[in-house]
């Protein structure tokens, strides 16, 4: 032991010294310095890696509501060329209907006026013939009373004799 | 370390060389002898007071407390090295240790609790890790997770701190096991980088040899012993006496199982020789090449300017060298400890 240099021997108060020193140095270490640490740098770790999938999440959430509203778009265009359509052919068909209903009006309306226009007519032409046939038959009465034999064979005449007249007469 | 034991093997071929040429200058009666093997292990080894320097035969150095309980009267003695009682005395046959004088005229050892250079120094280091986790630790209290990554020193303690945690304790062990671990490792790693670099700095808060004395690594051996084996799985301690070999090698005479069981022990004394070794050789080079200077003076001037060229050359590429070795023999130490403890938790394969 002797021969051998003093940093090869051992030394019980080196050791005991050392023990302590380790052992507070381990202590505080173990109790302060490196849980803190570690635990500080894997908070972080997962922090990141849930900010970094957080951020992924979102940006694929955002191109699904940009695809989405694109889709939204879409269709609310495609409603909006079918409601115009359907306007259109609504309108289109309203205007054909009131038209046909006005034609019809109308007609009816010329129709109705030309019948009783030709009842009016009817009504007059017959009034006329009856008080002309009066007129001639007292008008022939007193110029030919004497020439008729009988009533029947003059009114026949008279008829004849007023067809002639009034078909002179429209001719004329 | 092939390279440190070449270099200190040139160093001592190198003195072995200048020998004859030194005595010769003392022959000469220029200067007072350098025994420089004395001065080296003078400064690697421990002692009672911190030396500083020696200026015109006048020694300044600082007292450290002694602290010793004699063996005769079981009293505790608390004194400085100029106060010593007279029952104790400095034996010169002993590396200058404390010995006290028996009633019998005998001389035996007294248990010695002194805080010597070597106690002084380990202090200093514990101090330093103290403020410096301290310091690191006080910028994480209102920090959260949001808070950006810290810079600086703090961060880079923190890179440091998380790639022996994960790099080298969590891969090392295993995800399973390594939390247990961690803690201790860490602190080796820290205490010994923190030795190591201290012991470098050449004046007073620094330069002592810590992780050069056998004792310091001893103690570290034998807790990462303690760490590998008292916590080894049913796997390990069946590798160990009932190994996976042909059965005449380890039924009527249990062969294997003794070499395994040795290798028990190899493990962690090869951790103490290597850390041991590495270190001392660093601070031996180092101071070799110091007094290669003042070796070369006392043979004249020529001597002392080449020599002085040389010697500084030589000690700036070696503290650079020390430094790279500081940090490697930490991990290294780190990285053994925690493979061995790894293997003491290996799962079954297969």
């Amino acid at each position: 032991m002797e021969n051998l240099p003093s940093i090869l021997t051992p030394d019980f108060g080196l050791l005991f010294w050392m023990l302590i020193a380790f052992l507070v140095v381990l202590f505080c270490l173990t109790r302060f310095g490196f849980p803190v640490i570690i635990k500080m740098v894997d908070e972080r770790k997962e922090y990141i890696d849930g900010s970094l999938s957080k951020a992924h999440e979102a940006s694929e959430r955002l191109a699904h509501i940009k695809q989405e509203g694109e889709a939204l778009l879409q269709e609310a265009r495609e409603q909006q060329a079918k409601i115009m359509k359907e306007a259109a052919t609504t309108r289109d068909s309203i205007v054909g209907q009131a038209q046909e209903k006005a034609q019809e009006e109308s007609a009816r309306i010329i129709s109705e006026a030309k019948k009783q226009i030709e009842m009016e007519k009817q009504s007059a032409i017959r009034e006329i013939r009856a008080q002309v046939v009066e007129l001639s038959v007292q008008i022939a009465e007193k110029v030919l009373s004497e020439n008729l034999s009988s009533d029947k064979a003059q009114m026949a005449l008279i008829d004849r004799l007023l067809d002639d007249v009034s078909q002179n007469e429209s001719k004329a | 370390m092939k390279q440190i034991r070449s270099i200190l093997f040139l160093s001592i071929l190198l003195s072995l060389m200048l020998l004859p040429l030194q005595s010769m200058a003392a022959h000469h009666g220029v200067e007072g002898e350098l025994n420089i093997s004395e001065i080296v292990l003078g400064h690697l080894s421990d002692d009672y007071e911190w030396h500083i320097a020696t200026y015109e035969g006048k020694t300044i150095s600082i007292p450290l407390p002694i602290i010793v309980r004699s063996s005769a009267t079981g009293s505790w003695t608390f004194c400085m090295p100029e106060t010593l009682p007279k029952n104790f005395f400095f034996d010169g046959a002993h590396h200058g240790k404390i010995y006290e004088k028996m009633p019998d005229g005998t001389t035996t050892r007294p248990l010695d609790l002194s805080i010597t250079k070597t106690v002084a120094q380990i202090w200093i280091v514990v101090f330093v890790l103290l403020g410096i986790f301290g310091y690191c630790t006080r910028w994480y209290k209102n920090k959260d997770e949001k808070s950006a990554a810290p810079r600086g020193f703090v961060g880079a303690m923190e890179m440091i701190v998380m790639t022996i945690n994960d790099e080298v304790v969590k891969s090392s062990i295993g995800e399973k096991h390594y939390k247990r671990f961690a803690p201790y490792l860490l602190t080796v790693f820290f205490f010994i980088l923190t030795a190591n670099l201290i012991g470098l700095i050449p004046i007073f808060p620094g330069g002592a040899n810590v992780t050069g004395n056998i004792n310091i690594t001893l103690f570290l051996a034998v807790c990462s012993m303690i760490a590998i084996n008292l916590f080894g799985n049913k796997e390990y301690w069946k590798d160990i006496f009932w190994p996976n070999v042909p059965v005449l090698l380890k039924a009527p005479v249990p062969l294997m199982p003794v070499i395994e069981l040795f290798g028990v022990f190899t493990k962690p004394f090869a951790l103490m020789i290597r850390l041991f070794a590495n270190m001392m050789a660093g601070h031996a080079v180092i101071l070799s090449f110091t007094c290669v200077i003042f070796l070369g003076w006392s043979m004249g001037v020529g001597f002392g300017l080449g020599l002085n060229a040389f010697s500084i050359i030589m000690l700036l590429f070696m503290n650079c060298l020390e430094l790279l070795v500081a940090f490697v023999q930490a991990y290294v130490f780190t990285l053994l400890s925690a493979v061995f403890i790894g293997l003491a938790h290996q799962e079954h394969e297969g």
